[in-house]
């Protein structure tokens, strides 16, 4: 005889170890069955986009790093490109090869707490997370060393960055660049086979291709689902055209898919850098521009591949020294509305699961 | 889901840890242990250079926080500006870096000190005296790659883990 429940409504987060920031879900339960969940915005809000309305085009790059926190560069990088595509500013050729291997290096320390913290929430409590903080470290200090600080790194300018690569970076670089596949190796050793990992994950969260493209995911959440999209290839900025790398996809879709991806991307990431630092010219790393930057009147997007998935920002100028109007599409915001479809049916416990696989900030989300 | 040996991806995985136990510690003791900040480090303070700044103001028009607080009077006899006051609220400050790229008079500068914990909010408040160059707030290489070269090198954790492994 089947027992009949009530469902009842769980209040998870805004402070809970498992939401990643200040993240707010109403959970419906059947049980131990989630029936539906309702995500709350808003608790990190801090009005990036009306600020940037009073700020020069330079002095929003601060609040860009602030976006999310986990991959700054990659915000600047995007800011970056908006403003140049709004202003027609051409930017120096040694200073797009810095960019693309900063903005690389950016991903595989992105991707490295994104697979840590799903393995956290896994119940691999801390080990494997601390062995990725560790590869991220020597990352951050590679940042520190160019842009001086080691979370909001304030490092890219529009028509450049702002100051050239310090004489020791290069051999630290390749230091680094030689030690990071034994530690690929090495993560693949401790996880792979593991029977804990594949059994809470293989399987669990399934999202398909065409839910993934109508709640129009991107990053690793949609490739994880097996749509070969990736705006690096797809609408190649910067100097991404040049580089050879390949787009890895996965099939099902699942939590397990979704973290070997993350794997996987970190891989070709270190392949592009390996080709750019080969290619990198000398030459100047700014472009010649007055202080204060004052684009013609007109509106321009422009759409990065960040470690999430499309990072975009709309800005529009009335030719003033400040944007009219900014808006920045994060890609935490966009796959999180898969979310539902995730979860639907499954435990609670295989809920923490799922939301970690699919790897949010909290600073983007709420803005 | 059906495992044919069960245990071999844990035993896998277990031996990755061990093996860790024999490796050299990548955490230092801080305050016994102190490793070098990078040489463009961007700290808490600013660095003012009375001789050199003119009071033209970039750095506080520049200043997306509006940290930066000048008063200039003008000096009839020598024809030029006197900086009464220059104050800078680091309270404020997001140590964002933009005051000291825009000044064209090199007349400002990171600090290269980090250990600025204040009791209370006003001590943040920095004049023109506070702000001046000791042997004690040496100056930064941010921006100025000519002095980040005196400083000592920045340790770094893949130098020290890759020589004593
Ligand atoms: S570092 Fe940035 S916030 Fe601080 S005073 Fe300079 S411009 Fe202002
Ligand atoms: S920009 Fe430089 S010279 Fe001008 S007021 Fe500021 S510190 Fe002085």
């Amino acid at each position: 005889m089947a027992v009949r429940t009530e469902p009842f409504v769980l209040n998870m987060g805004p402070v809970h170890p498992s939401t990643h920031g200040v993240f707010r879900m109403r959970v419906t339960l059947d049980g131990e069955v989630v029936v539906d969940i309702e995500p709350i915005f808003g608790y990190l809000h801090r009005g990036i986009e009306k600020l940037a309305e009073q700020r020069t085009y330079t002095g929003i790059i601060p609040l860009t790093d602030r976006l999310d926190y986990i991959s700054s560069m990659s915000n600047n990088f995007a800011y970056c490109l908006a403003v140049e595509k709004l202003a027609g500013i051409k930017v120096p050729e040694r200073a797009e090869y810095i960019r693309v291997i900063i903005a690389e290096l950016q991903r595989v320390a992105a991707l490295l707490i994104a697979v840590g913290a799903f393995l956290n929430d896994c119940g691999a409590f801390f080990t494997p997370f601390l062995y990725m903080f560790r590869e991220r470290e020597r990352i951050v200090d590679l940042f520190e060393m160019v842009s001086g600080q080691r979370l909001t790194y304030n490092y890219m300018r529009v028509g450049g960055v702002s100051q050239d690569l310090p004489d020791e970076f290069m051999p630290a670089l390749r230091k680094f660049m030689n030690m990071m596949p034994r530690f690929m190796a090495e993560y693949d050793r401790l996880l792979v086979q593991n029977e804990i990992l594949i059994a809470r994950a293989k399987g669990v969260g399934i999202l398909t291709g065409e839910q993934a493209i109508n709640c129009s995911a991107s990053g690793p959440v949609l490739r994880a689902s097996g749509v070969k999209w990736d705006i690096r290839k797809a609408d190649p900025y910067s100097i991404y055209d040049r580089f050879d790398f390949a787009i890895p996809t996965q099939t099902t879709g699942d939590c397990y898919d979704r973290y070997r991806q993350r794997v996987e991307e970190t891989r070709q990431s270190l392949h592009i850098i390996r080709q750019a630092m080969e290619q990198i010219p000398s030459g100047p790393v700014r472009a010649e521009l007055p202080q204060l930057i004052r684009p013609p009147a007109g509106e321009a997007y422009a759409h990065i591949e960040a470690p999430k998935g499309e990072l975009g920002f709309y800005l529009v100028s009335d030719n003033s020294i400040a944007p009219y109007r900014c808006h920045i599409r994060p890609p935490s915001l966009i796959n999180l509305t898969a979310l539902r479809d995730m979860v639907r049916g499954w435990k609670i416990a295989d809920l923490i699961i799922i939301f970690g696989s699919i790897d949010i900030t909290v600073g983007e989300i709420d803005r | 889901m059906k495992f044919e040996r069960y245990g071999i991806g844990i035993a896998k995985g277990l031996t990755v840890t061990i093996r860790h136990l024999f490796r050299h510690p990548t955490v230092s003791q801080y305050p016994e242990q102190r490793l070098n900040i990078s040489r463009r480090f961007r700290g808490n303070e600013l660095v003012w250079n009375k001789e050199k700044c003119t009071g033209c103001g970039t750095c506080a028009k520049t200043c997306p926080q509006g940290a930066i607080e000048i008063v200039t009077s003008t000096d009839m006899t020598e024809n030029k500006y006197v900086v009464d006051k220059y104050q800078v609220d680091t309270g404020y400050c997001i140590n964002c870096g933009l005051c000291i790229e825009s000044c064209p008079y090199e007349a400002l500068y990171f600090s290269h000190a980090f250990e600025c914990a204040r009791y209370r909010r006003s001590e943040l408040v920095q004049s023109k005296d506070d702000m001046l160059e000791t042997p004690e707030r040496k100056v930064s290489g941010y921006f100025y790659p000519d002095k980040a070269n005196k400083l000592p090198e920045q340790t770094l954790l893949v130098e020290k883990v890759t020589e004593k492994r």
